[in-house]
């Protein structure tokens, strides 16, 4: 083989430079030591008696949370018709507000970008960086517990994920498309409408019911904080150790998340 | 240019529909959506005195915001960040380790039919409960605790890195892998040419998109006890603390943030 | 008519693309602008309808000075001022009669174009303009859904939709096989004709440029170095714009190009005498 031709007549030829080599290895000797570091710290408090337990604790939860209690059915049907409209009003709501941020957030459109642009992009920022079950405790403090609260942790979490996505959208658009636009006369708006909205519209229906699936997930677990939906019955049955409850409410959870992202797959396919 | 001409030709257009072809499908569609949205909106309770309350409240919360108390809880503060920081690295590391050969597992043109069934099913499971889920049987199997919470991120970093991954192997150049095999290469000599070099790059860009989920999820976890910095989190709001929620927020932004920036930086590098 | 002065761009990144262009095109001309690529014809044309800012000079149409202009009055002007682009640049996902109808966005407020609803005179407009491009049966199709010779026609529409006074042709054929880009250029020749538009037509191929245009501008580097009737492009003309090469052997090719499209044509007749 060629290969070996080449190691054996030119003894010199190495995979990389030592010096690469050199960093490529402190940089595993690096990660190694981190997470032994890491591992120490994280363990610190840990009771190992509780994990050497693991085993007998796992078989003696599956013994009491098998079979799922099918007749407590009846009393879920409500918190699971919450928890779809908590994410689809969320998610409507979360697109009303995500939409202006993203043409204010987008270089190509932002009418400032000294001073709308750096806020706009902010508040995408915030929006993601704050997970939708945290938005629901601020909120359920706030506001108090229920839908409410969770619909508009929903949003809030939506806005972000769809404005940061819906910005890079809009600054992909071609711009030849909007040139020709503008050489027509056209004023901002009608630049907007006819040169750039038809370039995104696929992207931003794409877009949408992405979240609108990934918010049926989040909104399930919502009630575990208070605001309503499925999750807080779950809420309620492990509080009370009723595990045969609980299986059958991880399973209507997982159910509906399925439908979901079957739906969101259906839906997405017939618009692109 | 004449009158004459102009006339001959239609002076009336409409748009045709573009999305839903038929009349009726349109009118059925819009019927149904409008009927949805006041049944959700009317199931919709609002309590307004509640809410009224809430104001008052929101108004502190911001206040808060703008003047985070960083003192008072710092203790809480730091054992929590402590423990989301470690939990986030150890579960990344942990989490890619196993998922490279399940997604390697889960890759079509790889792997055997068993195998992929196995892999697949491993990675459905993962993805399909939230990790807030998997975080209370982990709770109470293994106690309170970060060691909960480290095998929570794990296994959701198995899932989303271990579909990623096969996705991408399935979709590699195959001419590169042909290639290869044409030299008699074995199978362990195939991944390390063939697939290899092709989805490394993509696999750092993963992890260190991971690390960044991980971190996040790190700080909601603790509020079903799984530790991390949630649990000081979810103290504070429900005992209306909102000066030192809105410290643990904004630590929890900045981290997010930096994280965020130096992620894409590293990606950028690799690639 | 267009009279261009003294017209000077320099980018921000300091690269002069145009160095004191100046020349005068009256009603019915119709003008090829050759050079090679990097020599400024794209950045010219744009300066005309302002999509470029120049850096200094002044730019004439029809006595109103277009670099002098506000915003509104700069959007007033480019209505007149017709362009027809290299990619064709239609929006991709209207349909053709939309992007035939773009060409009004100057002339409707925002609420009529936003609904669609233009007026009846535009409508007829734009169907009598598709006929005469040859796109009746497509008006309803979304124009990624076209060929590059179609669209390009859309793109001829679009620009004829807006009444103007001036066309701006940025490199109509490049993107088109041989064949096509006669025909669009042959189009867009006949137009202009037909309405006596004056029209730059900023074209790398030269010969396609010398046989369909009245006059030839070269561009070398942003200075305007040869102005004249086709028959005046002799070889030492042409060195002096794109640089030695053989010029002979190019013709050649081009001129068997056209040969063996007219015996496609003459087939093609010939078929339809004996259908």
């Amino acid at each position: 083989m060629s290969s070996q031709d080449t190691t054996t007549t030119v003894p010199v030829w190495q995979h990389r430079m030592p010096k690469t080599r050199l960093a490529l290895w402190f940089f595993w000797l690096l990660i190694v030591a981190t997470f032994v570091y890491c591992w120490n710290l994280m363990t610190a408090q840990t009771m190992w008696v509780f994990v050497y337990d693991a085993p007998t604790a796992a078989a003696d939860l599956m013994s009491r949370a098998w079979p799922p209690r099918f007749s407590y059915m009846e009393r879920l049907w409500k918190p699971l018709w919450d928890t779809i409209n908590i994410a689809t009003l969320g998610t409507l709501i979360g697109i009303m507000m995500a939409v202006p941020l993203a043409f204010l957030a987008a270089a190509n459109t932002t009418p400032s970008r000294l001073l709308l642009r750096p806020l706009a992009l902010f508040c995408i920022v915030t929006s993601r960086s704050i997970n939708s079950l945290i938005w629901a405790m601020l909120l359920v403090s706030i506001l108090g517990p229920g839908i409410l609260a969770g619909i508009l942790a929903i949003a809030l979490r939506s806005v972000g994920f769809i404005g940061k996505l819906l910005y890079e959208a809009i600054e992909e658009t071609d711009i030849s498309q909007v040139e020709a636009i503008t050489a027509t006369g056209a004023s901002k708006g009608q630049i907007l409408n006819y040169g750039i909205v038809p370039q995104v519209l696929p992207a931003f229906f794409g877009i949408s019911v992405f979240r609108w699936d990934i918010n049926i997930r989040e909104s399930a677990i919502l009630g575990l904080v208070g605001a309503g939906g499925i999750g807080a019955r779950l809420q309620a049955s492990l509080n009370m150790l009723a595990w045969p409850q609980v299986t059958l409410i991880v399973l209507v959870i997982l159910a509906t998340v399925v439908v979901s992202e079957w739906v969101s797959a259906r839906v997405r396919h017939a618009i692109i | 240019m004449s009158v004459a001409n102009l006339q001959t030709f239609p002076s009336t257009w409409k748009k045709p529909p573009q999305m839903i072809k038929s009349r009726r499908w349109r009118i059925i569609l819009m019927i149904g959506a409008v009927c949805y949205l006041t049944l959700a909106l009317g199931s919709v309770e609002i309590n307004w005195t509640r809410v009224i309350d809430g104001i008052e409240r929101g108004q502190r919360f911001i206040q808060g915001f703008l003047e985070p108390d960083f003192t008072t809880r710092w203790r809480d503060i730091r054992s929590g960040l402590i423990e989301s920081l470690t939990m986030t690295f150890t579960s990344t590391v942990v989490g890619v380790l196993i998922s490279v050969p399940i997604g390697i597992g889960a890759a079509r043109n790889l792997a055997p039919p068993w195998l992929y069934l196995i892999c697949r099913s491993i990675i459905a499971a993962s993805r399909a409960l939230q990790e807030i889920i998997v975080a209370i049987f982990f709770v109470a199997l293994f106690g309170f605790g970060a060691f909960a919470g480290f095998l929570t991120l794990s296994f959701a970093t198995i899932g989303f890195i271990g579909k990623l991954l096969a996705e991408d192997i399935e979709d590699i150049d195959e001419s590169q892998a042909e290639a290869i095999r044409a030299t008699g290469a074995s199978w362990r000599q195939l991944i390390n040419y063939g697939i290899q070099p092709q989805v490394m790059p993509r696999l750092i860009g993963l992890s260190l998109y991971r690390l960044d989920i991980n971190f996040r999820e790190s700080a909601v976890i603790g509020i079903v006890g799984a530790g991390g910095i949630g649990a000081a989190l979810s103290t504070s709001l429900s005992r209306y603390e909102y000066d030192s929620a809105g410290a643990i927020l904004l630590i929890i932004i900045a981290i997010v943030m930096t994280a965020e920036y130096l992620s894409g930086h590293l990606r950028r590098l690799v690639k | 008519m267009l009279r261009i002065e003294q017209l000077t761009k320099i980018y921000k990144t300091g690269d002069r693309a145009l160095t004191e262009v100046g020349f005068t095109v009256p009603k019915g001309q119709v003008v090829g602008l050759i050079g090679p690529s990097g020599a400024g014809k794209s950045t010219l044309i744009r300066c005309v309808n302002r999509l470029v800012e120049p850096s200094s000079g002044q730019i004439f149409l029809n006595d109103l000075e277009v670099t002098d202009l506000g915003t509104f009055e700069l959007r007033r002007a480019r209505r007149r001022i017709g362009m027809i682009f290299q990619e064709y640049a239609l929006v991709e996902r209207l349909t053709v009669m939309e992007n035939v109808l773009s060409g009004r966005l100057g002339y409707v407020p925002f609420w009529r174009s936003f609904s669609r609803r233009f007026p009846a005179e535009d409508i007829a407009k734009a169907y009598r303009l598709l006929d005469r491009v040859g796109l009746s049966d497509h008006v309803d199709k979304r124009a990624d859904a076209l060929s590059g010779g179609q669209r390009q026609r859309v793109g001829i529409a679009r620009a004829l939709e807006q009444d103007p006074e001036l066309l701006l042709v940025d490199e109509p054929t490049a993107s088109l096989d041989p064949k096509t880009s006669r025909q669009i250029m042959r189009l867009i020749v006949e137009i202009c004709r037909e309405n006596e538009l004056p029209a730059i037509i900023n074209i790398h191929d030269v010969v396609l440029a010398q046989q369909f245009a009245d006059r030839i501008i070269g561009l070398q580097a942003g200075r305007l170095v040869f102005d004249g009737p086709p028959a005046h492009l002799t070889e030492a003309a042409l060195t002096s714009i794109y640089g030695e090469e053989d010029w002979a052997a190019m013709r050649k090719g081009a001129a068997e190009d056209a040969l063996a499209e007219e015996e496609m044509e003459r087939e093609a007749r010939k078929l339809m005498r004996a259908v």
